[in-house]
């Protein structure tokens, strides 16, 4: 659909049906799309319409019921490695302190695992930096629980991004902050995006964010979910908060806006 | 240190001794015969009469219980960590450790004495069975309550289940390993001295089973005593390493 090259992810008819029999209920259906190396596209729609459902479908964390899924080339079949994954919840590790929960992912993937022991000082310059980035510089040494609800949030983020994945899984990562904090996020995010180039696939019902972060937009239909419209966001990067005020950007929010008011009623 | 700070230090000390107070005063003006309730002054002169014998019965049952608690704490941990690992072993012990749960375990001393004769090691196995359940439950309602979503983070990057375990499991779970020490060292006490009362001829249980059979009150309320202060303090030594241990699950204040 969009992008130049062979895609990274690619879905093929995929469907996915919850429980068996007579409770089974369908959550996503034919869903057919392809996403290409280093975009960003954002997923909205109503809720309950099976956005976090392909996530987990992109991911190999739960199988498709039809349909296949194709990952760098690749079937996939189980738990697809090297994904780096960010949701509402920022799930850090209350024992642990911030620099160590960013440190978690170098502990299980490869190759940082086998290396983490040699060049442990190396490693902790890296995530000492990507924490600077996003303005933790000093809160390393600081336990989650000491963090604000958005500095929790950033630090997910440097979490999902430390070991360098080619896929990041974005779950409504600022779906539970507050505006100003959200937008400053936002901010962030496409900082991180334009340095690292990475795919990434951000689910999130803020239809502002899904314009301000992506390439391109789908649109999913009320349960059984499905795509009915897939919108490019061609406006210039980086983008400023001054963007959000531009008619290009009120345009496609207003787009997109009536087309889920439109499926809702539906 | 404050007024209030000084106050919650002194709070113990001064309820545990009025109660004492009110005890002592209370059998005087009843004339309440010391058969039936003795005199708070006449437990502690017990106690310092005794004193030889008592030292001796308490630190068997002081050993026989840290030692039943210590392979009930392995114990515990491991099949804890095996029921809320695998939702499989979950479905197939769970009944049977709640069955096991619900026998009396004075029952059991019987059958343990059958099997091993009286003395050391029926206690150290009641001690064991009592104190083992609270900590299989606590350890495995650690593991089985992972958020899905950190569960999804570290399947993503690739980890086994053993490395879900360590990374997440174990630690998450030690606050609820902690917090159930305390329990099951304060039960692992009831289980010891129950078998040194029906079969033992050792520990505090034996000596007021002994004491009893004399009629001497006192001394029967000595070794009460003497097992109500031990664990105390055995529950305090817990309190401190939960603290120490697992200082984050106990969130100092919040900096914004």
């Amino acid at each position: 659909m969009t992008g130049t090259g062979t895609p990274f992810v690619e879905l093929r008819q995929v469907a996915l049906t919850y429980g068996e029999g007579r409770d089974a209920t369908l959550a996503l259906a034919e869903a057919t799309m392809s996403i290409a190396q280093g975009e960003f596209v954002a997923v909205v729609g109503p809720s309950g319409c099976g956005k976090s459902t392909l996530m987990k479908l992109v991911t190999g964390l739960m199988p498709p019921s039809r349909g296949e899924v194709h990952v760098a080339g690749q079937k996939v079949t189980g738990p697809i490695k090297g994904v780096g994954m960010a949701f509402q919840n920022p799930t850090l590790m209350p024992w642990r302190t911030t620099r160590d929960n960013v440190m978690l992912p170098l502990e299980i993937a490869q190759p940082h695992r086998s290396r983490l022991r040699a060049e442990k000082a190396a490693y902790i310059d890296r995530v000492e930096k990507l924490l600077a980035s996003v303005g933790l510089g000093e809160f390393g040494a600081k336990f989650p629980w000491q963090l604000s609800g958005g500095m929790q949030q950033r630090a997910n983020v440097c979490r999902a991004l430390i070991h360098e994945p080619q896929l990041m899984m974005l779950d409504e990562p600022f779906g539970a902050l507050d505006a100003f904090t959200r937008e400053e996020l936002w901010a962030i995010m496409q900082d991180l995006w334009l340095q690292r180039r990475f795919t990434a696939i951000l689910v999130t019902h803020d239809l502002r964010e899904a314009a301000f972060l992506a390439d391109t937009i789908v649109v999913m239909s009320k349960r059984p979910g499905r795509i009915i419209q897939i919108k490019r966001v061609d406006l210039p990067r980086p983008r400023t908060l001054e963007t959000t005020f531009e008619p290009a950007f009120v345009e496609i929010v207003h787009e997109l806006r009536e087309r889920i008011s439109e499926v809702r009623a539906a | 240190m404050s007024r209030e700070r000084r106050l919650q230090l002194i709070m113990p000390w001064a309820v545990t001794i009025g109660l004492f107070l009110i005890w002592e005063i209370a059998c005087r003006a009843f004339n309440v015969s010391s058969f039936i309730l003795p005199k708070p002054s006449e437990i502690f002169a017990a106690t310092v009469k005794f004193y030889g014998p008592i030292t001796g019965h308490s630190l068997h049952t002081l050993l026989t219980t840290l030692l039943g608690f210590a392979i009930a704490v392995v114990g515990g941990m491991a099949l804890g960590l095996l029921v809320g690992a695998s939702s499989l072993i979950y479905n197939g012990l769970y009944p049977l450790l709640i069955a096991f749960n619900s026998i009396p375990k004075v029952a059991l001393v019987p059958i343990l004495v059958i099997w091993f004769g009286i003395g050391t090691v029926p206690a150290v196995i009641t001690a064991f069975v009592i104190s083992f359940f609270p900590i299989v439950v606590n350890v495995a309602t650690g593991l089985a309550t992972i958020e899905p979503e950190m569960r999804d983070v570290l399947r993503s990057l690739g980890a086994s289940r053993l490395d879900i375990l360590v990374k997440v499991g174990i630690p998450r779970s030690l606050p609820y390993l902690f917090a159930s020490l305390k329990i099951a060292i304060t039960l692992a006490f009831v289980g010891s001295v129950i078998a040194e009362t029906v079969a033992s001829n050792e520990g505090i249980g034996y000596l007021m089973l002994a004491a009893s059979s004399r009629s001497d009150v006192p001394l029967v309320f000595s070794g009460l005593i003497v097992i109500a202060i031990l664990g105390v303090v055995m529950y305090a030594i817990c309190a401190w390493f939960e603290r120490r241990m697992t200082g984050w699950a106990f969130r100092g204040d919040i900096v914004t």
